[in-house]
């Protein structure tokens, strides 16, 4: 475990870095605000809704429900290729049945339509 | 003598100083080297007026930006809006505390490494940390309360999300082959092949290197903040010195991924074709330098070469579409990849557990 400490410390000081930074920039900036000039940037129109109230595609929620399938696989396969020349003949056999059931879900997928776009 | 608190504390802490400002400058004058090497790429001289050939630019930069008026929007999320640039620029910073830049060396007495902890897990502790920075970018779009932010962070979530697959995936291929996730034994084992994994892997490397231009948003993949279409996406709102650790995070990313790249796929601090050119290496005009400036040395030029790269494309391509860059990403790079995965599987099992 001690090899971790240096990484935790590293942790640490990089994430009190920008706040220090980001305090100090506080006290010494130029600061002139007036109601105006805090309003959200909408290219000088005057701001009429908020922006959270506004409806956005439903492929973005898609496409990160397809991610968790994907990324649940991708890691999955770290410990497999690690221990790839051990486990020889048998593992790329397993590998083999465990890419062609995701095949399976990826080409259904993709004939579904989920992986268009548009 | 050797109290062991201070073996403990003090080397980490002295080498986490050096790495931390090393980086930093590096991104800073990684953006001034953008601004020359376009120029230059298209006829012009680029900035010149600060320092001697333009070359205090980016602490100008640094310390205007210091000074700039900090605002934070009226109609903001204001805790969330703060945390945005934290949470950006944290993950970039805390990858490099376990790449390897060289190989050790004694300084009085003592085996002293040229890279903060060689982590058993390393590229996985990557590839998780390096994700978290998608929730800076995410947040702090939907924080600034501004549909270009909110457009631009959605669009970078997605992004991000669908080109870590291709890029985990390519990465999986390197562990086929190194069959280790430590950094230093991945080095060691193209050290050990002779055969960097470029090579052997080359659809791998050129899948990862395109997935991280993506996942830095860098051009030609620049769409969360696209200025034609989004103003500048999810910093729009961000001024003053919050802005600039975006900033700092976007161009700390690119030296991660190119570090990455080198170590994963261009031998890390290893001098080209060892086995071949070791007559070459061994010259008195090589032997003179020290064993750690050769190895850094050879690191930094091949991660260069990377950065030169990601400036080059800048210059080079015009911006995908959205849904152009979904396509590639899922339906392209995601099969490429798999079908890839297998083949150096397949390879791997015929020459055999040779080690």
């Amino acid at each position: 475990m001690n090899q971790y400490i240096p990484v935790l410390l590293f942790a640490v000081i990089a994430i009190a870095f920008p706040i220090v930074t980001l305090a100090i920039a506080k006290l010494v900036s130029a600061g002139r605000y007036d109601p105006v000039k805090l309003e959200p940037y909408e290219c000088g129109n005057p701001v009429t809704s908020e922006a959270r109230d506004h409806r956005f595609s439903v492929r973005f929620y898609l496409i990160a429900v397809l991610f968790v399938v994907f990324d649940v696989e991708t890691v999955f396969l770290f410990p497999w290729a690690v221990m790839f020349r051990k486990l020889a003949l048998f593992g790329f056999v397993e590998m083999l049945v465990f890419l062609g059931i995701l095949v399976v879900g990826y080409v259904y997928a993709w004939r579904r339509g989920a992986l268009q776009w548009v | 003598m050797a109290n062991p608190w201070v073996l403990f504390l003090l080397v980490p802490l002295v080498k986490i100083v050096v790495i931390l400002g090393v980086v930093i400058l590096l991104a800073a004058y990684l953006s001034f080297f953008e601004r020359k090497i376009l120029a230059y790429m298209q006829i012009r001289i680029g900035p010149n007026r600060v320092g001697p050939r333009g070359w205090l630019q980016p602490i100008a930069d640094a310390l205007k930006l210091f000074v700039k008026e900090d605002i934070l929007p009226s109609r903001a999320e204001k805790f969330v809006y703060m945390l945005g640039p934290v949470l950006v620029t944290a993950p970039a910073l805390v990858v490099f505390s376990v790449i390897p830049f060289g190989t050790g060396f004694k300084l009085f007495g003592a085996e002293v490494t040229p890279y903060l902890t060689d982590v058993n897990i390393g590229i996985l502790f990557i590839l998780g940390v390096s994700s978290v920075g998608v929730y800076g970018i995410i947040l702090g779009g939907w924080a600034s309360n501004n549909k270009f932010s909110l457009m631009g962070g959605l669009r970078s979530a997605a992004q991000l999300v669908s080109y870590e697959v291709p890029m985990g995936l390519s990465v999986v291929t390197v562990l086929l082959m190194a069959s280790s996730l430590s950094l230093v034994k991945i080095v060691e084992a193209q050290r050990n092949s002779g055969v960097w994994f470029v090579f052997p892997g080359f659809i791998a490397f050129f899948i990862y290197f395109v997935c991280g231009v993506a996942e830095t948003n860098r051009n030609p993949f620049d769409l969360p903040e696209a200025e034609s279409e989004l103003v500048a996406g999810f910093h729009t709102e961000y001024s003053g010195m919050k802005f600039a650790f975006y900033f700092l995070a976007e161009y700390a990313n690119m030296v991660v991924i190119s570090s990455i790249a080198t170590v994963l796929f261009l031998g890390g601090w290893l001098p080209p074709f060892p086995n071949w050119l070791a007559g070459v290496w061994a010259a008195p005009v090589f032997t003179w330098i020290p064993t750690v400036i050769w190895n850094a040395g050879w690191f930094l030029v091949k991660m260069f070469a990377f950065l030169f790269v990601y400036i080059w494309f800048r210059g080079t391509f015009p911006r995908y579409r959205f849904d152009q860059l979904m396509a590639l990403g899922w339906k392209v790079f995601i099969p490429v990849s798999l079908v890839n995965l297998m083949a150096v599987a397949f390879g791997v099992l015929l020459i055999g557990g040779s080690r």
